[in-house]
Parts: C-alpha cells; sequence; structure tokens
C-alpha cells in the first residue's frame, strides 16, 4: 500500500501532537490534495473532511485508483463548489491508508508495517494532525470547510476546537455523537474483520495479504446502511442478476447481491483493512457533548462562524433527527447557522451522488459566503 | 417592498436581533440586514424560500413554527416576527406563547376578518369572503382559524399580554389603533400589526 502512495502530496508534521490516548507524536506524514488557485487575497480557501472510507481525492482522477474523486458530483470546474473559482484542501485522515499516519505505514522501530501497534485516535486527533496543513499552506482564515457524514464529524470538531478559523462550515449528514445504532453498525464491519483468519490479529501485512473477506463484508455492512429501504427497493426490486429464475444455490441470484459483492469486492484493492477498525473507533468515540462541561452551547460558543446544516429525509443512518440537534445546539449558543433538510429517496448517500436540490443548496450558500468574504 | 413590511420595518429599531418566522423568500430579512444592520434569523417551511434565502446569504432554519420554535432559547431575540401567518396555525394561542417566549417582544400581524368588505360578503351575498388580503376559497384556504383586530386584541388583555403598539394598515394609509377607535379600525383596517410582549 506505501509503494502506491510514493508520489503524492505529504507533509510531515513535526509539531508535536499529543493524542487522547496520551500518547505524544511527531514528524508523521500527512498526505493531502488541492484543486484551483488560492487567490492573491488568500480568502477563496475551502477545506474538505473526507469520511470514512474516503480519501484526500475530491475531485478529477484519483491518481492512486485511477477512479473517479469521491466528491466529483460536488467538487470541479462548474461545479457546486467551483474549482475555478476556489482552491478546495483535503487532507487525508491520520488513520487512513491513502499516505498519511495510519496502521499500514512502517513503524520504524519494528520495520514493519504499525498494525494493532498505532495507537486509537479520535476525530480530534485527526482534526488536531490537520492543523499544520493550513499553516503551510499559507492560510489564516478559510471561506469555508465543509464534510458530510464522519467528514462532517471532523468539521463540527474543528469548529469547536479552532473557533473562527474558517467564515462559514457546511456539516453535512453528521451528528455530534455517535449513536448506539451508528456503533453497532461499526461493530458489525470491525467483527467481520476480525473473524477473517486472514486477519491474524492485524498482523497480515507480513504475509503480505489483506482480509478480503471480512473487509468486504464489513463494506457490505456499510453500503446497505448508505441507502434507504425506498431507494434499495427501487433500485433493485426482487429483480435477479442476468437470470430468468432462481438457481437454488448461494449464489447472487439477485441483484442487490451481486451489487454488494461487487462494492465489497472492489473496495478491499483500494482500502486497508485496519485502517478500518481505527477509524471506525474514532467515530465511535465521538461525543462532542461530553468534551465541553457546558454541552453543546459551550462547544460552540462565541463562535462567529455561519453555519449550514444539511440533512437527508431518507438517511437512517444520520437522521434528520440528529443534525437538528446540531442546529439546536448552534441555536442556543447564538451561533449564525441555516439548516435545510433535503427531501430525497437516495439516504446517506445522497450527498455523493447528483442530488440537485442539495447541489444547489451548496452552491447557493458556498457563493454567497463568499461575496461576504471576500476582501 | 410591500407596506406591511414597511411598517413593521419601522418598529423594528437597528442593530437589534430579530427573529422572523415563515420568512418566505427573505425579503423583510434582506431589507432589516441591508438597511437597519439587524442581526435576523428566519424559520420557513418550504425548501424553494429556504434556498432564495440561502442564495441571498441570510441564515435561515428550515422548519414547522407549529411544532419548531422549542429550539430556540427563551428570550434569545430582540424582536420576533410573524407575519399573516397566526390564523394559519392549529393552535395559534401555543405559538403565540412561544413567540413571547423567545422574544423580549413580538410582532403580529393578521388579516383582518372583521374588515367591512369581508363582513358584508358574509352579510350579503352569504359567502365566504375572497379579498386581497384573503385571496382563497372555503376549501383551499390554509386559514384555520381566522380572528378580527378586535378579537386579537382582546385576547392580549384577556391574558396580560402587554400591547405595546397596534397599527392598522389599508393600501397605502396606515393608522394607530388605541382602544377608544377599536370599533373604527376593525371596520376599516385590511391588517393589523401588533407591537406585544
Amino acid at each position: 500500500m506505501n509503494k502506491k502512495t510514493e508520489n503524492i502530496n505529504k507533509i510531515t508534521v513535526t509539531k508535536p501532537l499529543k493524542l487522547d490516548c496520551g500518547k505524544t507524536i511527531k514528524d508523521f506524514p500527512l498526505a493531502y490534495e488541492t484543486y484551483g488557485k488560492l487567490n492573491k487575497n488568500k480568502d477563496n480557501a475551502i477545506l474538505v473532511f473526507h469520511a470514512l472510507t474516503g480519501d484526500q481525492f475530491v475531485a478529477g482522477t484519483n491518481p492512486v485508483t485511477k477512479k473517479e474523486g469521491w466528491w466529483v458530483s460536488a467538487v470541479g470546474p462548474g461545479k457546486a463548489i467551483d474549482t475555478d473559482k476556489y482552491f478546495v484542501i483535503c487532507a487525508n485522515v491520520i488513520g487512513g491508508c491513502m499516505g498519511s499516519w495510519g496502521p499500514s505505514e512502517l513503524n520504524k522501530e519494528t520495520n514493519h508495517p504499525y498494525g494493532l501497534d498505532f495507537p486509537v485516535i479520535t476525530i480530534k486527533d485527526i482534526v488536531r494532525a490537520q492543523e499544520s496543513l493550513l499553516d503551510h499552506l499559507g492560510i489564516e482564515k478559510l471561506l469555508c470547510a465543509t464534510g458530510g457524514s464522519m467528514g462532517g464529524m471532523q468539521l463540527l470538531q474543528f469548529c469547536a476546537t479552532f473557533p473562527n478559523k474558517t467564515f462559514s462550515a457546511i456539516p453535512i449528514a453528521c451528528s455530534v455523537s455517535h449513536s448506539a445504532q451508528n456503533i453497532a453498525l461499526n461493530e458489525l464491519a470491525r467483527q467481520a474483520i476480525m473473524a477473517d483468519p486472514v486477519w491474524d490479529k492485524g498482523k497480515y501485512f507480513l504475509k503480505n495479504t489483506q482480509p478480503k473477506n471480512g473487509l468486504s463484508v464489513a463494506r457490505m455492512v456499510g453500503h446497505i446502511s448508505y441507502l434507504s429501504e425506498q431507494g434499495m427497493q427501487e433500485k433493485f426490486g426482487r429483480k435477479l442478476q442476468e437470470k430468468a429464475d432462481y438457481e437454488f444455490s448461494f449464489n447472487a441470484d439477485f441483484q442487490v447481491e451481486s451489487y454488494l459483492r461487487h462494492q465489497g469486492s472492489s473496495f478491499v484493492e483500494r482500502f486497508d483493512a485496519n485502517s478500518i477498525l481505527y477509524i471506525t473507533r474514532a467515530m465511535d468515540y465521538f461525543d462532542l457533548t461530553k468534551q465541553f462541561k457546558g454541552g453543546l452551547t459551550e462547544a460552540f460558543k462565541s463562535q462567529k462562524t455561519k453555519f449550514l446544516v444539511i440533512s437527508f429525509s431518507s438517511d437512517w443512518l444520520y437522521t434528520t433527527k440528529e443534525n437538528k440537534d446540531i442546529v439546536i445546539a448552534l441555536n442556543a449558543s447564538g451561533a449564525d447557522v441555516s439548516y435545510s433538510e433535503i427531501v430525497t429517496d437516495k439516504g446517506h448517500d445522497s450527498f455523493l451522488v447528483n442530488e440537485t436540490e442539495f447541489l444547489k443548496t451548496l452552491k447557493g450558500f458556498v457563493d454567497s459566503m463568499y461575496e461576504k468574504f471576500k476582501r | 417592498m410591500k407596506k406591511e413590511f414597511k411598517v413593521i420595518a419601522d418598529l423594528l429599531p437597528n442593530n437589534t436581533r430579530v427573529l422572523d418566522v415563515g420568512c418566505g423568500d427573505g425579503a423583510l430579512m434582506d431589507f432589516l440586514v441591508k438597511e437597519k444592520n439587524i442581526e435576523v434569523r428566519g424559520l420557513e417551511l418550504n425548501q424553494n424560500n429556504v434556498q432564495e434565502c440561502i442564495y441571498k446569504g441570510l441564515p435561515v432554519i428550515q422548519g414547522n413554527a407549529e411544532s419548531e420554535l422549542y429550539q430556540f432559547p427563551k428570550q434569545s431575540f430582540d424582536y420576533v416576527v410573524l407575519s399573516q401567518t397566526l390564523q394559519a396555525f392549529y393552535q395559534p394561542d401555543k405559538v403565540l406563547r412561544e413567540l413571547l417566549r423567545i422574544g423580549k417582544s413580538v410582532i403580529v400581524s393578521i388579516p383582518n376578518f372583521g374588515y367591512w368588505k369581508v363582513r358584508t360578503s358574509l352579510l350579503f351575498f352569504g359567502k365566504m369572503p375572497v379579498t386581497k388580503t384573503l385571496p382563497n376559497t372555503w376549501f383551499n384556504t390554509p386559514n384555520l382559524h381566522m380572528c378580527t383586530i378586535k378579537d386579537l386584541f382582546n385576547y392580549c388583555e384577556d391574558q396580560n399580554i402587554t400591547i405595546k403598539k397596534v397599527i392598522g394598515v389599508n393600501e397605502n394609509k396606515i393608522s394607530l389603533i388605541k382602544k377608544n377607535n377599536l370599533e373604527v379600525k376593525n371596520l376599516f383596517s385590511k391588517l393589523g400589526v401588533f407591537l406585544i410582549g
């Protein structure tokens, strides 16, 4: 996995970072990508936080996987977040596997990848690790920061930890603390990986392999949770996969089975199983209400940042109610907050697909914020 | 901007914090921000209107005033504005109490069911009135609890809600409504704008 990531942009973060687990790290790699140009006044920078299985390659073509960037629907020339106009930045989270410090990176002490010697990290660690990148790029204040799902959680943490570092913020389909249901789904994913004998307590790299079966099941779980019941029914129904009748076997008779298997098997080519363990754990530990004594109101106290919270009506992973809780907390602390619930049957995945109303709202907000912020 | 908004805007001092409940496409908020340096927030149900507000850079929360005012802390705004919507709620009294909880003062405007044209429509034609301020017919009107200026005036007095100012609006004419001219103004005003709280 390391070989593939040799030629991507990286900084070495020299500033020591004390992790929530107590361990201090320094001189660790942080991989990132940028799109568009930072203008003279440095007032057009937008920071994007990626979700669980994302990476820094937001737009264009991912140079490692050769596939489209994960947010091409929203970011690129002429898109809702227009890279002809804005300078878009995204860093690979620590714990990830696209060049940033993670369990598949080489541990210089053992000369092997870290595996389970990698410390358990939190969303706060992930966000704090990215701070140096803005200094490196010479950005004092962002025009906007945004992210969906785990990206939204990072964003809320970012706003709470570095108040007023961004002029505006768009948390999308996320939450201030991981719900029991979300922890349960993550646990399912982790257990699938750990139950695969190839996983070998995280030491699979010694045999130069991956627990493909377990990781693939973990991905299937995720995919089910990203869709809505209605969306899935409309897309697949009971349609059979290239056959006229049941095979009376356990092969993928149904299209939905075939779809899940494909999602699972293509995922193992690009993602590290240990990374899934670490990042899902970081998500589960996320609870912004616990971090601040006065609760959420305290977390967002003295915010000048202008927020737009967006939720999707058919999202059952990060529900409208959970997103509204963010709005209520921001309201309680007197912050400048807008909120929109996009009506769609595309589920949690709505922010990643061509959902017209969502993209219109995103564009309208970003453009209007730029008009207010530009110097 | 329509006359009613001018009347409301004139009631709002500069540099205050205002919540516009049912803010529509943000026309009033936009004016208040630009002309009076007022810090605004809007609450609006309709998605297209919410998008309009966002395009204009106005902070707006998509939601239903009937059920979602609880999210705003008590006394968190200097003024809360509710324009011609009170009569469309299932429980206007409950909404009014919520507005008074959130705002130090509240501005409520209502289409006046006591306006003479409304009265004559019912009296002489025996038909539910359809006027400029009440453009819908009986079967598709969103208005569930029509009231007159006198009704709301009496209600505030009964509930010990301080009436700070009441303005009657008829086309471009406005007039102050007091207890002593209530009967006449209730007959000749199309709209009533109440400053209470």
